[in-house]
């Protein structure tokens, strides 16, 4: 791999990139507010693979016209994100919705808080279950 | 009837649209009618379709929206989603007719008619990942389903406030499973310009061998994965299953994880092919391998857990072990044994978790300890898990067995020793936590003090109807083995 492949597919880059930053905080992040933007971010990228390799060199956008010679962009990995979007916006809300509810109860949104709590809460069930 | 002909959609629209009618009309008894009325129809069209496609024997192409194939979206019904349609349809059915009674008894009645909302988009959402023939509609659906599924594990938090931490790992999880999926997708529409399932399949071979599509394959099975919780990427499953309202659990255990086999299934066979380069190790050395870790440790961790519900959803990741096993022989019979186990694993599994359920309504958890002596206050119950746990094991007269006389037969025609032990080892472990059950319920007495425990036929009978399901089918296995390898053979033609 060289580098002028790299430039010339510069668009791949940044969706790894992304990729690879969202997927990393998700992962690595213990606060799950932090954990919601990492796989916003993950999902984002998703958006941008579809979008740029909808795109034609010189193409404009995808507009019916009487010019039969006219370039334009395909069409349909945009339909197709905005279904994402949505999926996304819906998933985020749920999400967040939940981070709520967890802190209500939990007091905390930190995973290792949380897992503490956990952690006693089988333990003592544990022990009353040998008694 | 001339509507029958829209069944394909049908099955689908009816309780998509009952979810919306269900949150304007916010009345729990209206709620648990009209979804017991739908889950009951969709049944009715799913059994319409599969009868009709085992009688023609071609595929259903039904284009939406008169549509055809390039332009619009395909609806295909051949002789593989024709068997698992009813089967998720019917399941539906039975667990909607328990939730009457688990409902009322788990959730805080302020959330009934919300909870059937969801209830009816994940039914919808498993129906519509199975009967369309699109790749990017699969995601749509499989975000519907999963996102209301997210949810309906939440509303545990009424009972125990650890169902909010598993629905929000679920959710990181399951979101992850799905965007790697639409990744794959991504990848196969950049090279083959088309999101149909069949024109994708036949472009395929012509590409060859491009690190693109190997990528999307890698892409699609690892969500896949996450979605069917194949070991080691289970972690989601088991808080999921145990802290969700027992209703929940009874119809995610028996269907969710299936549908996405079956997604797995058709993507791997049905659209890139045995043949596929790199396929080979994928079946022979992820799938098997994975299969047969997952079928021993999954087994291992119920023998330890203490939770009934804990020790059930950690047999599923051993049940999920033996169907990942049948796809990585790669032969047409090990193909059958998947689709064998898939159908009779839905049925026991939702017959243990709705009897578990009737126990759970009365005492919240459904531990080793509080069912001491259970046997003789509520035979019933303790009964349907008693058979259910038999045919995990997979002992004679219940469909487990049939799972796994096939499955057995597919692994020793490949001459797959090492395979084999594995997986009779598994199964002669599972008797061990079966036999703890027996012991703590049957042969001990109920402890003085204990709460008493009652049973009406209203709370065991969904359980038992499936229990007399998987009698049925160990019986007379014909019917399932015969529709498993005509779904095979639709997959792996010609060889074997």
């Amino acid at each position: 791999m060289n580098l002028s492949i790299l430039i010339a597919q510069w668009n791949y880059v940044i969706v790894i990139a992304l990729m690879m930053i969202g997927f990393y905080t998700v992962i690595a992040r213990g606060n799950l507010i932090k954990k919601m933007v990492g796989l916003n971010i993950f999902q984002t990228s998703v958006f941008m693979l579809y979008i740029s390799m909808g795109k034609i060199q010189d193409g404009t956008a995808p507009i019916l016209s009487d010019d039969p010679t006219m370039i334009y962009s395909n069409p349909l990995p945009h339909v197709l994100i905005l279904t994402a979007i949505v999926v996304g916006v819906a998933t985020t809300a749920v999400g967040y919705a939940l981070i709520i509810r967890i802190q209500e109860s939990f007091d905390t949104i930190e995973e290792d808080e949380i897992t503490e709590a956990l952690n006693e809460e089988a333990l003592a069930e544990r022990l009353a279950e040998q008694h | 009837m001339n509507f029958l002909l829209h069944a394909p959609i049908l099955q689908i629209v009816v309780p998509l649209l009952v979810a919306p009618l269900i949150i304007l009309l916010r009345n729990r008894h209206i709620a648990w009618g009209l979804a017991m009325a739908s889950t009951l129809a969709t049944f009715l069209f799913t059994l319409h379709l599969f009868l009709t496609v085992n009688e023609t024997g071609e595929a259903i192409i039904y284009e939406l929206g008169n549509w055809p194939a390039p332009i619009g979206i395909v609806y295909v019904i051949d002789v593989a989603n024709a068997y698992v349609l009813p089967l998720i349809a019917g399941v539906s059915a039975i667990a909607t007719f328990a939730a009457r009674g688990l409902v009322n008894a788990e959730i805080d009645i302020r959330d009934h008619s919300l909870f059937y909302a969801a209830w009816m988009l994940t039914i919808a959402g498993m129906l519509g990942q199975v009967a369309t023939g699109d790749a990017f509609n699969i995601f749509v659906f499989l975000e519907i389903s999963s996102l209301s599924a997210y949810a309906l594990v939440a509303i545990g938090a009424g009972n125990d406030r650890r169902a909010l931490p598993a629905a929000f790992n679920y959710l990181i999880l399951g979101t992850i499973g799905a965007t790697f999926y639409v990744i794959g997708v991504g990848l196969l529409y950049m090279v083959t310009g088309t999101l149909n399932l069949v024109d994708i399949a036949q472009r395929l071979p012509a590409i060859g061998d491009t690190h693109t599509g190997f990528a999307a394959l890698a892409f699609i099975s690892l969500g896949m994965f996450l979605k069917m919780a194949l070991f080691p990427l289970h972690f989601w499953l088991v808080p999921a299953y145990s802290y969700a309202p027992s209703v929940v659990s009874a119809l995610m255990a028996a269907t969710a994880t299936k549908v996405s086999v079956y997604v797995l299934i058709r993507i791997l066979f049905g659209v890139f092919g045995v043949d596929f380069p790199g396929m080979d190790s994928l079946l022979g050395v992820v799938l098997l391998g994975l299969g047969v870790a997952g079928a021993l440790i999954g087994t291992v961790a119920a023998i330890t857990e203490t939770d009934l519900k804990r020790l059930f959803a950690q047999s599923s990741i051993a049940q999920l072990g033996y169907m990942a096993i049948g796809l990585g022989l790669a032969t047409k019979s090990g193909l059958a044994a998947t689709f064998i186990n898939l159908f009779n694993h839905a049925l026991i599994k939702g017959a243990i978790f709705l009897a578990l359920g009737a126990i759970a309504a009365q005492l919240g958890r459904v531990t080793m300890s509080n069912i001491q002596g259970a046997a003789k206050q509520i035979p019933m119950t303790i009964a349907a898990i008693l058979f259910g746990g038999m045919a995990l094991i997979g002992l004679p007269l219940t469909a487990g067995f049939i799972s796994k006389l096939y499955l057995l037969r597919a692994i020793l025609e490949e001459g797959a020793w090492v395979v084999a032990v594995f997986t009779v080892m598994s199964s002669i472990l599972a008797l061990i936590y079966v036999w703890k059950i027996i012991e703590v319920a049957y042969l001990n007495d109920r402890p003085k003090g204990a709460p008493v425990l009652t049973e009406t036929p209203a709370q065991w009978i969904s359980a038992w109807v499936l229990v007399a399901a998987t009698i049925y089918f160990g019986v007379q296995a014909e019917i399932i083995v015969d529709a498993a390898f005509s779904a095979a053979d639709l997959f792996i033609g010609g060889n074997q």
